[in-house]
């Protein structure tokens, strides 16, 4: 597996798109700037719904009319999330591909996103969904506070990327 | 000038910020914690910004909306001034001689001073507007504006990673 990454690097680092982005030094640092606003988006529309869910933020509106106003914004932008993280990976691949923190935002990725889809689908289909019954309530701040906590991994780990590659 | 610099070698020269330079990954947590806050800023001002451009929560008056979103910004704001002058102090002088550094805060201050101009000036008359889907024109270039320079802040603040001598590794 390690080998097959380390050659797949190798093969996309020769591509002439790697070359390209590389040659030019500003297309990194412009790639990275146009990634970090989507994750603005992403992350605050994300938590602004959780703030709502955890009654910090826009109270006196139904959680349903906070969450259809802020969460379908994260479905594009999550394009271009992953089209600038892409071309990312291909000026630089062993940053990322042999880097496990990477993998490790990947999989917190992977994890938010669907807790974020299952929240939006669940209030979509029954608007009261979250606040029929004191349990579900509960439930409901407890996930608010997972998803915070896994954005900020996301984060966390983004950041941590340029400070654990190899070599 | 000389009082300036006296005033900076204070703080570079301090204990905390020998330990945010020399420690591995004392640097990152904070800079990780600095585009934590930075991004939930950017994020609700845009809300703010979309809202008064007529593209989003139009249901919403103007009123309503700024006096959930400010603390949120308030908050975040503080925590990206804070974590921001940590990592500042870590390596002033530098930081001071980035041309990029130096325009990010010109640009902050230029948000800054959007934010009070629209709220002393354009939006006296708020409530007669404020409930419209789309504000006037003052408004729309206030929140245009708004938009820009934070798009500004962002990338002048990636390319000091990119930029510092000495990279602290932040950059690649």
């Amino acid at each position: 597996m390690d080998a097959a990454l380390r050659e797949f690097s190798r093969w996309l680092e020769a591509t002439s798109l790697s070359h390209t982005i590389q040659a030019a030094g500003w297309v990194i640092p412009a790639l990275q700037t146009i990634h970090i606003l989507s994750v603005a988006v992403v992350f605050s529309s994300a938590v602004l719904v959780d703030f709502r869910i955890l009654r910090l933020f826009e109270r006196d509106l139904p959680l349903r009319e906070v969450a259809l106003r802020f969460l379908p914004s994260i479905w594009p932008v999550l394009v271009i999330l992953l089209v600038t993280g892409g071309l990312l990976i291909v000026a630089e691949p062993r940053r990322s591909l042999l880097n496990s923190t990477f993998y490790l935002k990947m999989v917190l990725l992977v994890a938010a996103i669907a807790l974020t889809a299952a929240l939006q689908g669940s209030i979509a289909a029954a608007p009261a969904f979250w606040e029929k019954e004191k349990g579900r309530r509960t439930a409901s701040k407890a996930l608010a506070m997972v998803s915070i906590v896994l954005w900020c991994g996301i984060l966390f780990a983004g950041r941590f990327i340029a400070y654990t590659q190899a070599g | 000038m000389a009082q300036l610099h006296d005033f900076i070698s204070y703080f570079e020269d301090s204990g905390l910020a020998d330990s945010i330079r020399e420690d591995d990954t004392l640097f990152p947590l904070i800079e990780s914690v600095h585009v934590i806050a930075i991004c939930l800023v950017v994020g609700s001002i845009l809300v703010l910004d979309l809202r008064l451009l007529g593209l989003a929560s139009i249901q919403r008056p103007v009123s309503r909306l700024t006096s959930a979103i400010l603390p949120v910004i308030w908050a975040t704001f503080a925590l990206a001034a804070t974590s921001g002058a940590l990592l500042f102090m870590s390596n002033a002088t530098k930081y001071l001689a980035n041309g990029y550094f130096v325009a990010k805060m010109l640009l902050i201050c230029a948000a800054g001073a959007n934010m009070l101009v629209f709220h002393l000036i354009c939006a006296k008359d708020l409530p007669q507007w404020e409930k419209d889907a789309l504000p006037p024109l003052r408004a729309r270039i206030a929140g245009a504006l708004s938009i820009l320079l934070w798009i500004a802040v962002v990338a002048c603040g990636r390319w000091i990673g990119f930029t510092m001598r000495n990279a602290l590794a932040a950059g690649s």
